[in-house]
């Protein structure tokens, strides 16, 4: 009898749940296309009539026409694939060499109390000075090429990858490295098995800001100075009044970065996959 | 004249054991403390809060090394982690990113035992333990009460001499215990290992052990008084403690544990005072 009455209560309730979800997601999504309609299109409204405003600060619709213009017809240093190819291999090797180094310092010394004692105030001294700057003297010292980019983005990534390596070893549970050592585990299997997966929260964390300076890196080191890429691209559009080419550049390097974005998230569900759950609390 | 030829399990002899505080202090957790057990016996270790019964098996376990003092194992000075022990933390200790059977065969595996002999060797302790069928689980999917029990296997797995159980069941609800007591006992009983079991849970203590040590109030704690539990086994730890001898047992060891809690709670009281 309960039994059913409570079966005969709970299907309404669910399915009215699941209604009341539908209607606040589509809130959600008709609000978010209400602000991006009104943010491009107050834009285009007050700036089309002025043709000085259009050439300082460039026009949706422009920057839709030159976004075509650079598909279908390349840009001024070749097709716009090249350049972005360029960009994005500058930063993915710098980043990837950026994250290995990081993690593998950040781990290091997180374990090793003595090397933390002596490479600390170093580490904390190069983490002062503003590293964007230390492009230039790469492309002095290495040239236009690739090589002073990613030595560039490597700086830049390094150290936010490195600070959460180290933050995320020294922060393992006591009792994990206890009972792990307990059982038998040697020194090495103790950080590969126990300290890595444990820090790995928090490495991957700083591996969604690191991926936007790798970017930034890669683009000031072309501004800097090179030959193709789209910092090249910015620059140039920058040198010929161009406001819609530098929006362009940048509407590209945003797809970018979502399509990253989105990989490392997906890169962080599998590793992290032996984590709980979020649950949903009530709205404070 | 047993006690000649082979050692005891566990000796811990004129133990003291101090910290340096964060402020730089030291603090002295215990004071010429003696300890022995005896191979296969089961002891429990009972004080108030604070009295250093945990830091007496991180000293046996190898994690700690005393200031003064010898703690042996098996005869042999311990030096390092030792060997041949099993550990069950109070808190959670089983890895939260490996499986219930990567955990449970975590042990044999950092031995070198090959992988698929570590494998058949789990899934067999994981039915031992009443988990079969969990094997793929992350910790985080089961009950307070099945992460004890893997603990309970990863531990068992490496077929320990010696057991220190630091509190294990005490986030436990109160039925989850007593039959989480009663299987402890009865997977004890298969190969004998010696014990220590550090509770502060008098009636716990007494349902389990076949001496309970009676510690007191920290800091610079030692032994206060040891007795024999000369209650039968095979025991039900629900319903022992219904037996007159059990209440006997209590009230005895209760008289000497009742003026060191009294201590404890005067100190912690007058430090909440002070503050």
């Amino acid at each position: 009898m309960t039994a059913q009455q409570a079966r005969v209560e709970v299907a309404p309730v669910e399915s009215a749940h699941r209604r009341a979800a539908r209607r606040h997601r589509v809130l959600v999504h008709l609000t978010q296309v209400a602000v991006l309609l009104a943010v491009v299109g107050g834009w285009q409204l007050t700036v089309q009539d002025s043709p000085r405003s259009v050439i300082l600060y460039g026009l949706p619709s422009g920057i839709v026409t030159r976004l075509t213009t650079w598909i279908t017809e390349g840009t001024a240093i070749g097709s716009l694939g090249d350049q972005i190819t360029t960009t994005l291999e500058e930063a993915l090797i710098g980043f990837v060499i950026g994250t290995v180094l990081g993690i593998v310092c950040g781990v290091a010394l997180g374990r090793v109390r003595f090397l933390s004692e002596v490479f600390g105030p170093f580490i904390k001294v190069l983490n002062a000075i503003p590293r964007i700057v230390l492009g230039a003297v790469f492309v002095l010292a290495f040239g236009l090429g690739i090589e002073s980019k990613v030595l560039l983005v490597i700086v830049l990534v390094f150290f936010g990858v490195f600070f959460n390596a180290f933050q995320g070893t020294r922060e393992v549970d006591r009792n994990f490295i206890a009972n792990a050592s307990i059982l038998g585990a040697s020194r090495w299997q103790v950080t590969r098995q126990v300290v890595l997966p444990s820090a790995f929260t928090w490495i991957i964390a700083s591996l969604h800001v690191s991926f936007g300076f790798a970017l930034i890196g890669a683009i000031v080191g072309e501004f800097l100075g090179g030959t193709s890429g789209l910092g090249v691209l910015i620059k140039n559009a920058q040198g010929t009044f161009d406001a819609n080419g530098v929006w362009a550049a940048m509407v590209i390097m945003a797809v970018v970065a979502l399509i990253a974005e989105w990989l490392i998230t997906r890169l962080e569900n599998r590793l992290l996959r032996w984590r709980p759950a979020q649950l949903a609390g009530p709205d404070l | 004249m047993c006690a000649e030829k082979s050692p005891p399990a566990i000796e811990l002899r004129q133990v003291t054991k101090q910290f340096t505080t964060d402020s730089g202090t030291p603090y002295t957790a215990l004071r010429e403390l003696d300890l022995t057990v005896a191979e296969g016996e089961f002891c429990a270790v009972v004080g108030p809060t604070g009295c250093g019964k945990s830091t007496t098996l991180t000293l046996v376990s190898g994690l700690e090394r005393p200031s003064v003092g010898s703690v042996a194992v098996h005869g042999r000075p311990v030096d390092g982690i030792t060997p041949g022990v099993g550990f069950m933390f109070q808190t959670d200790a089983i890895l939260p990113w490996k499986s219930v059977l990567d955990n449970v065969s975590a042990g044999p595996r950092f031995r070198g035992v090959p992988k698929k002999e570590a494998l058949e060797s789990a899934r067999d302790w994981i039915r031992r333990v009443g988990l079969a069928g969990f094997e793929d689980r992350f910790p985080h999917q089961l009950s307070g009460g099945m992460r004890k029990r893997v603990a309970l296997a990863q531990n068992l797995i490496t077929e320990p001499r010696v057991i220190l159980m630091d509190e294990p069941f005490s986030a436990l609800d109160v039925q989850t215990r007593a039959k989480m007591s009663d299987e402890l006992l009865a997977l004890w009983d298969l190969t004998r290992p010696a014990v220590v079991f550090v509770t502060h849970d008098l009636e716990e203590a007494i349902a389990l052990a076949d001496t309970v040590v009676v510690l007191t109030a920290g800091p610079a704690a030692t032994v206060k008084a040891r007795f024999r539990v000369d209650l039968p086994r095979p025991r039900v730890v629900q319903e022992i403690r219904f037996e007159p001898r059990f209440l006997d047992i209590y009230h005895q060891i209760w008289e000497a544990l009742r003026a060191e809690v009294d201590i404890a709670y005067s100190q912690s009281t007058r430090l909440d005072r002070a503050s």
